[in-house]
């Protein structure tokens, strides 16, 4: 694994005491598609975060490109931010500006371009998600789909190196989901990128994603690629991958028994 | 709305707070008192000021002619001395005018009144004004008014005879 | 009774670590390495949303605090016959205690709890992560330009108050209840002085604006991102806001009267 963009080595994170990490390890490759998977509560979000640097782990070290985001200054910090865009789960436009402004924030904020300089790249970033018509909206005119593309041609401006999505598939109808599985696809091939999916749609993950991680319970069960994992046998995954209604991952919260709890007299108030 | 609407409403708000502070500091406070007007200062020494307060108006004839500058006491004659700032509008005042310290209505604050002498020079900077009368001190009338009353008794000086019951 | 002290000791440990909090975040926002030019226009935007809009419902205030207090005021002048002193009264009222106070309140109800909103919305929406994630620090982008606006804003609000709310006693008092306009203003400029009255006034409301700013900015950015989060934060920095201006403005009072 020479061309590793991402390490994760030996990470736990604890927050208010609770784990959510146990000393996981995994690696993202330079320019493919990797997907951190696993049903919901197991801290794909909080493991996105930790990869950014909003979070810092209680123990283990995380490289980006050769740099330990951990222990790096915030100012260091956000310098290597310019280099990672970040698709958040409800698009997250600054609701104050338009599309256009939205997409030219970072621009304006990171270069000096001149102002036809970055209309001309901010055209070219919404016409790459089909939306150059709508840049004289506001977010609140947008569908929620049409915030998300917005979101991607942001988060792509400063043409970054890895592009993290967070849940880019959730609460979307079909067709929209095409157009934002194709979009990522095309996105990572034709600009090089690396891009992280985190998601907990099995299908729409699979038919994109290089390599595929399996999270749960604090741990990663699962690596490989698609194909392999649909196949594999350990019952996280399977239950997982196959979307079981029961499994490993036991249907009920954890509970005392069932009749004792019925027939107790107490008057508890929750 | 555009940045340069935007940008006019700031300015507008910050030219009206402009416009707010300097009619505060005008109209409504004496800060024209001392840099708006030229004056010129004189000096009078009384027995008693009584309440008089610095930036107590000075008039004549009821009209505003100046006002009171800074209150000192004499350490040679324990007089207390009170510059009066003069506008210079008012500087046809006959220099043997004399200066009273009169209270405005019954509780209202002191205020220093100027009846017009006769001579043909005019007060100008630096000059005193020597025929002064002090300001009426409402315990002292009393007190007096008592000691006229009772003339048989003995009495103290001025304010200790106020709280006495005569029998 | 064990309980009681109990509860009285955490409430004073929770008052301290916010306190502590609120002040990590005030002085993380504001003593950065200014980068002007390419701010200015952000001042514009935050002057805009906490001066320009509050323009109206403190104009409209002013003017009928000013003739309520004209009214009042003739009213116990009257009985003493003293009614030249009305533009003296309404002045002082007003610089010294009604203009910074009323104010303030105002402020704190009108720009606070917008700007307690916004900032709370923007992190619910996940728009505070979004700038963080692009390099951008949003303690300098968001918060101290929205910080400074409304440490301008109070003041500059305060000086406008002031003078609408003395042309408001003016206008009962002269204009309808017929004291003579020659003494209103005559006693009115022999009694209020330019420094400690009109500047002590000022300096209340600034000290006024940085605390209110403060609340509201700090509890927007320290919302439980959901709705009801934000309508908690908000209505907190209305109260806690109002409270505080009515406390600090005895303590400011008793200071400045103690020949300060």
């Amino acid at each position: 694994m020479s061309n590793a963009l991402i390490r994760v080595e030996n990470v736990s994170f604890a927050h208010n005491g609770r784990s959510i990490f146990d000393n996981i390890s995994l690696t993202i490759e330079q320019g493919k598609i990797t997907a951190i998977m696993g049903p919901s509560g197991t801290g794909k979000t909080t493991l996105l975060r930790l990869l950014t640097g909003q979070l810092k782990p209680s123990s283990g070290h995380i490289y980006f490109d050769e740099q330990c985001i951990n222990t790096l200054s915030q100012k260091e910090l956000y310098k290597t931010r310019r280099k990672m865009g970040m698709l958040f789960q409800n698009g997250a436009l600054f609701t104050h500006l338009t599309v256009y402004e939205n997409v030219a924030f970072s621009l304006r904020e990171h270069t000096q371009l001149s102002e036809s300089m970055i209309r001309d790249v901010v055209l070219l970033k919404l016409e790459a998600v089909g939306l150059r018509g709508a840049r004289g909206l506001y977010p609140h005119e947008l569908s929620g789909g049409m915030a998300r593309r917005v979101a991607l041609a942001r988060a792509i401006a400063l043409d970054p190196m890895l592009i993290l999505y967070d849940e880019p598939f959730t609460g979307q109808d079909p067709i929209l989901m095409g157009i934002l599985v194709k979009l990522i696809k095309e996105l990572n091939d034709a600009l090089e990128l690396t891009s992280i999916i985190v998601s907990h749609d099995v299908p729409e993950t699979a038919s994109i994603a290089d390599y595929l991680y399996v999270l749960a319970g604090g741990q990663v069960v699962g690596a490989g690629a698609p194909s392999r994992l649909v196949a594999d046998n350990n019952p996280h995954v399977k239950q997982f991958m196959h979307g079981l209604p029961d499994g490993v991952v036991p249907f009920h919260f954890p509970a005392g028994d069932f009749m004792a709890d019925l027939l107790s007299s107490e008057g508890e108030q929750y | 709305m555009g940045q340069k609407a935007l940008e006019t409403w700031v300015g507008f708000f910050i030219l009206l707070a402009i416009a707010g502070l300097v009619m505060l500091a005008f109209q409504v406070s004496n800060l024209t008192r001392y840099q708006g007007k030229r004056t010129y200062d004189v000096t009078a020494q009384f027995d008693n000021i009584g309440d008089l307060k610095v930036r107590a108006p000075v008039t004549m004839a009821g009209v505003k002619v100046g006002q009171v500058a800074s209150i000192a006491l004499d350490p040679k004659n324990y007089r207390a001395t009170v510059i009066l700032r003069m506008d210079n509008t008012a500087h046809y005042i006959p220099n043997d005018s004399e200066a009273s310290i009169l209270t405005a209505g019954l509780l209202g604050a002191n205020y220093i009144s100027l009846t017009p002498g006769f001579a043909d020079q005019f007060l100008k900077n630096g000059d005193v004004i020597s025929e002064t009368h002090s300001a009426i001190i409402l315990e002292q009338m009393i007190g007096q008014l008592l000691f006229s009353v009772n003339k048989d008794k003995t009495a103290g000086s001025d304010s200790d005879n106020a709280n006495k019951t005569p029998n | 009774m064990i309980t009681f002290v109990q509860k009285v000791g955490r409430l004073g440990l929770s008052i301290c670590t916010e306190l502590g909090r609120a002040s990590f975040f005030l002085s993380k926002s504001v003593w950065r390495k200014p980068r002007t030019g390419k701010k200015l226009h952000l001042l514009a935007h935050a002057l805009f949303n906490s001066g320009v809009l509050s323009l109206p419902i403190i104009i409209v205030s002013a003017l009928f605090i000013g003739m309520v207090v004209g009214l009042q005021g003739f009213n116990i002048l009257n009985k003493f016959a003293v009614t030249s002193a009305l533009g003296s009264m309404v002045a002082l009222s007003v610089v010294r205690e009604l203009g910074p106070v009323v104010t303030a309140l105002l402020f704190a109800g009108r720009a606070g709890s917008a700007l307690t909103a916004e900032i709370g919305l923007m992190k619910a929406t996940e728009q505070l992560d979004a700038m963080e994630m692009m390099g951008v620090d949003p303690l300098g982008r968001i918060m101290l330009p929205r910080l400074l606006g409304g440490f301008i804003s109070l003041p500059l609000l305060t000086i406008i108050f002031c003078a609408v709310a003395i042309y408001g006693g003016n206008l009962i008092g002269v204009q309808w209840l017929g004291v003579d306009a020659g003494a209103f203003w005559n006693n009115m400029q022999s009694s209020v002085d330019f420094r400690l009255d009109v500047m002590n006034g000022i300096i209340k409301s600034a000290v006024f604006g940085v605390v209110i700013t403060w609340m509201a900015v700090y509890q927007g950015a320290s919302a439980v991102p959901t709705a009801e989060g934000i309508s908690h934060a908000t209505t907190r920095t209305v109260v806690y806001s109002s409270l505080i201006v009515l406390g600090l403005d005895f303590v400011l009072t008793a200071m400045m009267m103690g020949g300060w």
